[in-house]
């Protein structure tokens, strides 16, 4: 328990030393100390409780149930702060409902209850734990070198805010492992809002106009996502007079009736916090912030923290069939329609957006089907997708501060101007999308899993979802391969820290694709027994082992196999007289010259925004409403 | 026990798909010239236009481009592999997908505009047909139990006989897999068109006999799913297969001569058109009725 | 033997005919003639064509045209000119622009006079450079073998 405490204090510690030191070095030095420390004792928390059932700790303390109130209250009240002075009616209303929520909470229900375990840990505690304490550290190394660029990039006399930026990253940190171990609901609540005002911190960060503006829709958002929290807390505490995470869920799978509003309440924050439609918006306007902190949220932070909680439901969805369609039905169409959108975009941040939002979505659908296949399948998902994106934000960011854009076009030829960081990037998006690699093992589950219950509309949405991942991901692959003469490498000036993270990512993917078997068999099935009791494994592990077999060939041949051909190089057609072959420039039928350029196909007018946003937003918006309509009839029926 | 199945599978679909894919590709030509009038090549004359290949100058426009070409090659004789051994026929139809991954990149790589387009042309395709293919695996799945192709040998009947739709939804999107006009877009074994040899355009010499031999063992493997269809537990039901096999094959070539290459639009459409209405429809009975 | 000439795929182009030969060069390919009988394809693409086949003159301004098809052909290759113009440049050679048959630009293995070249002289010509493209394809394996 011991551990646990340490993780959830440590980065807090850390945070107010960064808050106050200034100058660069000796802010290096202590992110890069504190953020191995917190990769090896989470490392080393896993390594010990390995294959551990469910934990629980006894641990109650009035004290920490008033700071936990107190932090909710100032969570609040600083939401109020910027409200006021940016002048946000919604944010305002929004934080005085909550602290007027939560007070009346804490002083009128939550002080009668007891909860005797306050923390805990089972296998799926442990992998979040891993992913934020190994991946989430990783982004804080790697913002180091990239804030120094962006504080480079700033106009001159710009005020260097980096002391807070670094603080925000490890309460972030601090957050998620507070999430990840709560058993009491409220302590959970507590790190749910912190991480909700954190990433409104940084989304906001540049503080220009466009910033303050996303950071306002992703706290209205979330804010309503911890309002439905906070109703659910209430019934919890009302009907059912518990506040422990465990109970709950106990009282939730053999009495499925009682806990339909509070499941959907959860179940609500769960979709708002994993940016689900109609809530996707808040993290397509998170990209305005530093890359770390699109890293961050996208990858071992914030949208983890909402699938966490919803594959958490997921024994009770299996029984409760209001909320488990809601889920279902979100999360599949939201995979579908943004797959389809992410074919439209040319911004790499925006494709990496869409698609971390059409994952989350197969995530939560498996969540809301809720067999153990599908709690297997959501568990890997969320697995690789956190290692796999942050890879991919990472390298967009370094390539960003490199060629100056983050447009896939202008990512033409990486192979060649940046090499290394062309590679890490093509190794990522195959991670993404491709078959032996851990992303598609994952899908592969979920569409067993999907045909084995019957959800012919989810295999409906994952199919045409799924050809729709191939075209985004396969025309920005494409893009990065292309090699034409020597371009000048530019990858040199890149910082030895970035370089540090994104090795650590992409190390992290390939073991994680060899050894998928292993994880398999030690992490994700202990869960999926705790839980259910039986493991209802539909992918053979012949399988399993075949897919890690290709994995590791394919590593081979991508960071040792390629370029290593010796025939005579040639120039490419042109269809006449080349002027400059590799530039693709020709003589044109009037003796000057022509350069043929091509772009990568967009199809904006069958995937764009425009056609696509609106359905799915009416539609995932008609869904959730009429859960909770659903939920309220039962919840009166109850009485 | 199972791998080694798979990995004894993989070697013996590298012997027999090139060969049974080159006489297939001889008698495609032989067929097609006679239905155009003509007398046609020898039936070999895959196999010679390949050994002409191996025999040209090694050059390359990159230096990576083969060794993706490799990949790929060695993607499909994994597939077959896995396919023809009794395997997971999803797993399969991941890895011909990333062997056709493979391919794309080859052609992206060389940087030139043709291959480029080609290669765009060549992603739109699997898209299209991608979600057909899934529904057929997943219609197999519902009708025979399985993922596994083995699974066919101890059904009372074919699959097809409760998944008829699934099986002409695929035959739609075979067309697509096969290369055959009208969906030949990013690459035709016709002279003379838009793209020059879209797809293909700057491999030569070996790489472009790889190319060859892969899109041989494709269509073995392709022909293979059509005729796991309609195999039963009796014996004599793979001479049945084998006799669709053949149908379909003419079918495609028939299809080939008769209809031109239609736009990127038409294809997407009809293709996820015919998906929906026979694979989904298909799925949804078989799930609810 | 070598395979070469099992599979000999051309690619045609028409430097500054008058069609006339370039027609003579499709008939070939169509069913009265049908050369595919021998394998033979015509591709739209030098990186995959062992036979170039040159109809029409070389004038100023295709001449860089031929040089750099011809470049982008893999060895073992052949060159064939086709009609009369294509050989000695025919009844154009003293117009102000044409430079003159093709071997001006590239070494040319056969020559198919005619105007216009008739298929069976066509035909003739590629067997003929089907004996030079063996020729050189065996050179290029002992060269391969040698290297």
């Amino acid at each position: 328990m011991a551990m646990l405490g340490f993780l959830i204090l440590f980065p807090l510690v850390v945070a107010a030393v960064l808050l106050v030191v200034r100058n660069n070095r000796a802010r290096n030095v202590i992110v890069g100390a504190s953020a191995l420390v917190i990769g090896l004792a989470s490392i080393w928390l896993v390594a010990t409780y390995l294959g551990a059932p469910w934990v629980s700790f006894e641990f109650e303390s009035p004290v920490i149930d008033y700071v936990s109130t107190i932090v909710s209250v100032l969570v609040a009240a600083a939401i109020l702060y910027y409200g006021i002075r940016y002048k946000n009616v919604w944010a305002c209303v929004l934080a005085v409902i909550q602290v007027v929520g939560s007070l009346v909470f804490e002083f009128g229900f939550a002080h009668a209850i007891d909860v005797t375990e306050g923390l805990y840990l089972d296998s799926l505690s442990l992998l979040m734990a891993f992913i934020i304490g190994v991946i989430g550290s990783g982004i804080c190394v790697y913002a180091l070198g990239y804030m120094e660029d962006f504080q480079a990039h700033e106009p001159e006399g710009a005020k260097d805010r980096r002391p807070v930026f670094f603080a925000l990253m490890f309460v972030f940190l601090a957050a998620m492992f507070l999430i990840v171990f709560s058993n009491n609901m409220v302590w959970l609540f507590t790190g749910w809002e912190v991480t909700t005002v954190c990433s409104f911190l940084l989304i906001a960060y540049t503080r220009t106009d466009e910033a303050i503006k996303n950071a306002f829709r992703q706290i209205i958002m979330n804010m309503l996502g911890g309002l439905a929290f906070l109703l659910a807390l209430y019934v919890s505490a009302i009907q059912l007079g518990t506040l422990s995470l465990l109970e709950f869920l106990q009282i939730g799978v053999s009495n499925p009736a009682l806990v339909v509003l509070p499941v959907c309440a959860l179940a609500f924050a769960g979709l708002t916090k994993a940016a689900q439609m109609p809530f996707h918006t808040w993290l397509l306007g998170a990209m305005v912030a530093p890359t770390p902190t699109s890293a961050l949220l996208h990858s071992s932070t914030m949208v983890k923290a909402g699938v966490f909680l919803l594959v958490k439901l997921a024994p009770v969805f299996l029984v409760c069939p209001v909320p488990s369609v809601m889920v279902i039905l979100v999360g599949g169409i939201t995979f579908a329609l943004c797959s389809f959108m992410a074919i439209s975009q040319t911004n790499a941040k925006r494709v990496l957006a869409y698609s971390t939002i059409a994952n989350l979505g197969l995530i939560t659908a498996c969540a809301g089907v809720g067999t153990p296949e599908a709690v297997w399948a959501a568990a890997f998902l969320i697995l690789f997708h956190a290692i796999a994106k942050s890879l991919l934000f990472l390298c967009v960011g370094t390539a960003e501060h490199h060629i100056g854009s983050r447009d896939i076009e202008d990512m033409d030829l990486l192979f060649e101007r940046m090499p290394r960081l062309a590679r890490f990037m093509m190794l990522g998006i195959m991670c993404m999308f491709i078959a032996p690699f851990g992303m598609l093992i994952a899908k592969w589950a979920t569409l067993v899993s999907f045909v084995d219950t019957g959800q012919i509309a989810l295999v409906l949405l994952l199919a045409f979802g799924s050809a729709a991942t191939f075209m985004f991901w396969a025309k920005w692959l494409g893009k990065l391969s292309g090699i034409a003469g020597r371009p000048d490498n530019v990858e040199m000036t890149v910082h030895k820290s970035e370089w540090t993270s994104i090795m650590l990512m992409a190390v992290l993917i390939i073991i994680g694709c060899v050894c998928l078997p292993v994880i398999s068999w030690i992490i994700v099935e202990p869960y999926v027994y705790s839980v259910f009791g039986t493991l209802g494994q539909d992918i053979a592990s012949a399988n399993l082992w075949i897919a890690s077999i290709a994995a590791a060939i394919i590593a081979i041949v991508l960071f040792a196999g390629l370029g290593r051909n010796k025939a005579k190089k040639v120039d490419i057609y042109l269809a006449g007289v080349s002027a400059d072959n590799e530039a693709r420039v020709f003589r044109n039928s009037l003796s000057g010259e022509s350069s043929a350029t091509s772009r990568n196909m967009y199809l904006e007018g069958v995937f764009g925004e425009k056609r696509i946003n609106p359905v799915g937003t009416v539609a995932c918006a008609l869904v959730i409403i009429v859960a909770f309509a659903f939920s309220a009839v039962a919840l009166l029926g109850l009485f | 026990m199972s791998l080694l199945f798979v990995l004894i599978g993989t070697l013996a679909f590298t012997i027999a798909a090139p060969v049974l894919g080159c006489l297939l590709a001889g008698l495609d030509r032989k067929i097609t010239a006679r239905m155009q009038g003509r007398v046609g090549p020898p039936l070999l004359q895959p196999y010679y236009d390949v050994r002409k290949l191996i025999e040209k100058d090694n050059v390359s426009v990159n230096s990576t481009e083969g060794t993706y070409i490799t990949c790929a090659l060695v993607f499909t004789l994994l597939a077959g592999g896995i396919f023809y051994s009794g395997g997971n026929l999803l797993m399969s139809v991941f890895v011909i997908t990333l062997s056709g991954l493979f391919f794309i990149v080859a052609a992206y790589s060389t940087r030139s505009p043709y291959a480029e387009i080609g290669a765009n042309r060549e992603t739109l395709q699997v898209m299209a047909y991608e979600p057909m293919v899934l529904f057929m695996a997943v219609a197999f799945y519902m009708a025979a139990g399985t993922f596994d192709s083995a699974g066919v040998f101890a059904l009372d009947a074919p699959v097809v006989s409760s998944i008829w739709l699934v099986f002409l939804g695929f035959l739609f999107i075979l067309t697509i897999k096969l290369r055959k006009s009208p969906f030949d877009l990013s690459y035709s074994h016709h002279a003379h068109q838009e793209l020059v040899k879209g797809i293909t355009t700057e491999m030569s010499g070996k790489t472009l006999a790889k190319v060859e031999v892969m899109h041989w063992c494709e269509n073995v493997l392709f022909l293979g799913w059509v005729g796991m269809f309609f195999v039963w537990a009796n014996p004599v039901s793979i001479v049945l297969a084998l006799v669709v096999i053949a149908l379909v094959y003419f079918l495609e070539i028939w299809i080939d001569n008769n209809f031109a290459r239609v736009k990127w639009q038409a294809m997407l459409s009809s293709a996820w058109i015919v998906a929906f209405v026979a694979g989904f429809v298909n799925i949804a009975v078989l799930a609810y009725l | 033997m070598t395979f070469a000439t099992k599979s000999p795929w051309v690619i045609h182009y028409d430097a500054s005919s008058c069609n006339g030969c370039d027609i003579e060069v499709l008939a070939a390919l169509c069913p009265g003639y049908d050369v595919e009988r021998f394998g033979i394809v015509n591709t739209g693409n030098p990186k995959h064509a062992d036979i170039f086949l040159v109809t029409g003159s070389v004038n100023e301004r295709n001449i860089e045209v031929v040089k750099e098809i011809y470049n982008q052909m893999v060895e073992p290759k052949v060159v064939i000119a086709c009609g009369i113009c294509a050989c000695s440049a025919g009844i154009f050679h003293d117009c102000y622009n044409v430079i003159g048959g093709v071997d001006q630009a590239i070494p040319v293995d056969v020559y198919a006079p005619g105007c216009a070249v008739r298929p069976e002289a066509i035909i003739d010509a590629v067997v003929q450079g089907l004996g030079i493209l063996e020729e050189k394809s065996k050179a290029l394996q002992a060269q391969k073998k040698g290297a």
